[in-house]
């Protein structure tokens, strides 16, 4: 058997918006920019629904319709539900429908995409366990497998993810770590017993998330019996090829025009055309032998930049300032049992926050090196700090 | 070259970049012979010529100006002496008279003409001795107008130049806009070459004196945060808006000080608007500076802004972030252009500008990265490429004569 483990990302952050100063204290409204302004989470919504969740969805669930032996495993995260329950009802349902048929699995993660792993293990045990209860309650399921904000994975968090019960975790095929093995086994992570480590094969994930559509790419175009091909030279290596990656890749980062659904489409048939051809889920995958090896992580790996690291998110110190900023409050803020403050400092949580505040690549002035809501990473943290400013205010009027 | 000031007589911008970019043009090879409509010696300046087109003393090189009556003048500089007191056209006129007369003796490969002063010295060159023009662009009547109409003499004068140099340098995108939907100049003959910073800025010798500004360094140890900005007090450089900014940031935090450095016609009227905002305390002006002192200004401050409404590059920028000032920038100034790390605003939006001057007294992470950030940023253009860019431009201009 060869099998293919397709894994796909499904996120939104609540964008907070051009949110000033003089508003702290007058008006508690971050989260709701204009229809037309820069923050509109409601048009960026909108827009990425139908550039890529529905032509994509719709893709995957005619293909399910076509191949019983089609799956796909998602993860989805607590933010986007919120925004799809207002703007997309009809995604959920869709989702729902190939949860029932058992070709979908949903993997879990933190409800607000967040980094508190690294801040906060109560506050990350909280976000957890709102999102399997939101899972459940959305598709009647219960996520086996776990997946930590932008993969964000070290050997601590694997045997957090033992003791909850979970069957397997994911993480990033990180050469440095893997040495002379291959990604294309199931491995256990260091000191584990029952938890099994999918690793991402990210030459050939990255193939279709970064390289599909470059034309400098001196394999572009990319064609299926192309890319069949080396995926059969992959399995050479190991038959379990994991493709982990956003599920934007499909519209919205590669856009249409550059063919990415016809390929997926002609892909899918393409790979389940030979017999010994498989695609499973995260749970089965982790169910197809013993561990090759064990793997450690002692350091934070990510799947993302060339550093594979969490300098995106947590390195210059706007980035880390807010964050603990952040965090300290997390206590009072508990203490009000507010629901609706308790929600919105939340929101204040998610990793895009940080991440729009990077100026990593920002001196380049290589704009385009990254999309962000925010004119610049100064003026993202200068909003973040006046929602904070306001959030303190609102404690500071609960106490009273 | 045909230009107006050269430093020490500068009174701005001009002649700081005209000298940067003659030195830069010197040491890559180019042989320069520089006109400026004043009789005065430039001992510091080796590498060029320097002509004086007239014998006039370099304070009445502006002549009664563009905007000034001869009798404003009289009443503003008593001690001036009217005799010598022409009019700006006269000087202008006489400065052509010179390059004509220049120009039957010599004969330059190109002729390269900054600013309308000189435009019409330039195009006399271009009609009586068929030399290829270059107009470089440091500003247009529309900038010094605040974008309103301006001096239409000045319009004509620069339209007239625009249309025909051969090649024209705007100093930034946004003046290679203006030039181009104002003047109707097409794009292809506009390049972009923004200028840099003084080669020799980091190098001169500068200690910033503690001592000098005892009363600030008293406030900012008690949690104050200075901001400053530095120019001429004149619309264009939008100092109203900033005024204004300055009331709202000070309804939410009291301690900070704006500085107003420089001088100019709308002095009377900013100190006024000061006083009706209430905001006297919090506000100074230091009038007219350079040199050390004005370095010193920029020592002080944890903030420059540049309010200009429109501000064809803003060397004054750079040379604050040189000084580890965090920037504040409109979105109509050529630098912002070029400079990332910075914080941005429109020229007219008073309440952003409050909250990025809030956020940067009241965040020092925000304050450390924008400073580090931008002293890796600063130095990224110099005047070596400057003149490269400028050498390239010329020998397209005379590619009649074999250059490619």
């Amino acid at each position: 058997m060869r099998a293919i483990c397709l894994y796909l990302h499904i996120h939104q952050p609540v964008r907070y918006r051009e949110y000033s100063i003089f508003d702290v204290s007058n008006d508690s409204n971050y989260f709701h920019d204009n229809y037309n302004g820069r923050q509109s989470n409601e048009r960026i919504f909108k827009k990425v629904a139908d550039k890529s969740y529905r032509p994509m969805l719709d893709l995957l669930e005619k293909n399910m319709q076509k191949y019983p032996g089609f799956k796909v495993s998602l993860s989805i995260t607590g933010t986007w539900l919120d925004q799809a329950e207002k703007w997309a009802p009809e995604l959920i349902a869709q989702i729902r429908r190939m949860v029932k048929q058992r070709q979908v699995e949903i993997v879990g993660e933190t409800y607000y995409h967040s980094l508190a792993f690294f801040y906060n293990l109560d506050e990350f045990n909280a976000q957890v366990e709102q999102h399997v209860r939101k899972i459940q309650e959305v598709f009647g399921v219960t996520p086996q497998v776990f997946r930590n904000t932008e993969f964000a994975y070290n050997d601590c968090l694997a045997q957090w993810a033992e003791e909850k019960g979970y069957k397997g975790i994911l993480a990033e095929g990180w050469d440095k770590i893997l040495g002379w093995r291959s990604p294309n086994y199931v491995y256990r992570p260091a000191g584990c017993k029952n938890l099994r480590l999918l690793l991402k094969n990210y030459r050939l994930s990255d193939d279709i998330a970064f390289r599909f559509s470059n034309r400098d790419w001196k394999e572009w175009p990319l064609t299926v019996p192309k890319y069949q091909n080396w995926l059969n030279m992959d399995c050479l290596r190991g038959n379990l090829i994991n493709l982990f990656m956003d599920f934007e890749t499909f519209g919205e980062h590669q856009w249409k025009d550059t063919g990415i659904f016809n390929f997926m489409d002609h892909f899918i048939s393409s790979w389940l055309s030979e017999y010994e051809n498989k695609f499973l889920t995260v749970s089965e995958t982790c169910d197809i032998g013993e561990p090759a090896d064990e793997i450690s992580m002692p350091e934070t790996v990510t799947w993302a930049d060339t550093e594979r690291d969490l300098s995106a998110w947590l390195s210059n110190s706007m980035q880390t300032s807010a964050m603990n900023d952040l965090y300290a409050m997390r206590e009072s803020i508990l203490a009000t049992k507010d629901a609706g403050l308790i929600n919105d400092w939340r929101y204040m949580t998610t990793s895009d926050h940080p991440y729009s505040m990077c100026t990593k690549y920002w001196n380049d002035g290589d704009v385009h090196a990254y999309f962000s809501a925010y004119a610049s990473p100064y003026e993202s943290f200068m909003y973040f700090e006046n929602v904070l400013r306001d959030l303190d205010y609102r404690l500071s009027i609960a106490k009273k | 070259m045909l230009g107006w000031e050269l430093p020490p007589h500068n009174s701005g911008g001009l002649g700081v970049a005209c000298l940067n970019m003659a030195r830069a043009l010197a040491n890559q090879g180019a042989d320069i012979d520089f006109v400026v409509p004043y009789e005065a010696e430039h001992p510091e300046i080796k590498f060029m010529k320097v002509l004086s087109a007239t014998r006039l003393d370099p304070i009445y090189r502006y002549g009664g100006g563009a905007y000034e009556s001869l009798k404003l003048l009289e009443k503003i500089i008593p001690t001036i002496d009217k005799e010598k007191l022409v009019s700006i056209r006269d000087i202008q006129k006489s400065y052509c008279e010179f390059v004509e007369k220049y120009l039957m003796e010599f004969k330059p490969d190109v002729v390269h003409a900054h600013d309308w002063l000189t435009y019409e010295a330039g195009v006399l060159a271009k009609q009586k001795f068929n030399l290829p023009l270059i107009a470089h662009v440091h500003a247009t009547e529309f900038d010094r107008a605040g974008m309103h109409y301006g001096n239409p003499l000045i319009h004509e004068v620069e339209r007239e130049g625009l249309m025909l140099a051969d090649e024209i340098i705007a100093v930034s995108e946004t003046t290679k806009r203006i030039i181009h939907e104002k003047y109707h100049i097409p794009l292809s003959k506009i390049s972009v070459v923004y200028n840099s910073l003084d080669e020799n800025y980091d190098t001169a010798k500068y200690t910033f004196n503690h001592n000098a500004y005892n009363y600030l360094k008293n406030l900012k140890s008690a949690g104050y945060t200075v901001v400053s900005t530095v120019g001429r007090f004149t619309v264009q450089k939008g100092l109203h808006n900033l005024m204004r900014a300055a009331a709202m940031a000070l309804s939410k935090n009291p301690k900070l000080i704006f500085l107003f450095a420089g001088d100019g016609e709308e002095r009377d009227e900013l100190i006024n608007l000061a006083a009706d905002l209430g905001i006297s305390k919090n506000v100074i002006f230091t009038g007219f500076i350079r040199g050390k002192k004005l370095r010193d200004i920029y020592s002080i401050s944890d903030i420059f802004v540049m309010s200009s409404i429109s501000e064809p590059f803003g060397l004054t920028a750079l040379e604050a972030a040189h000084h580890g000032d965090v920037l504040i920038l409109t979105k109509q100034s050529g630098v912002s252009e070029i400079i990332w790390s910075a914080l941005k605003y429109d020229f007219w939006d008073e309440k952003k500008l409050a909250d990025e001057i809030l956020a940067v007294a009241s965040s020092p992470a925000l304050k450390e990265t924008l400073q580090q950030n931008v002293k890796q940023e600063y130095r990224k253009i110099s005047w070596n490429q400057v003149a490269k860019k400028c050498l390239k431009i010329y020998n397209k201009t005379m590619k009649h004569k074999g250059f490619d």
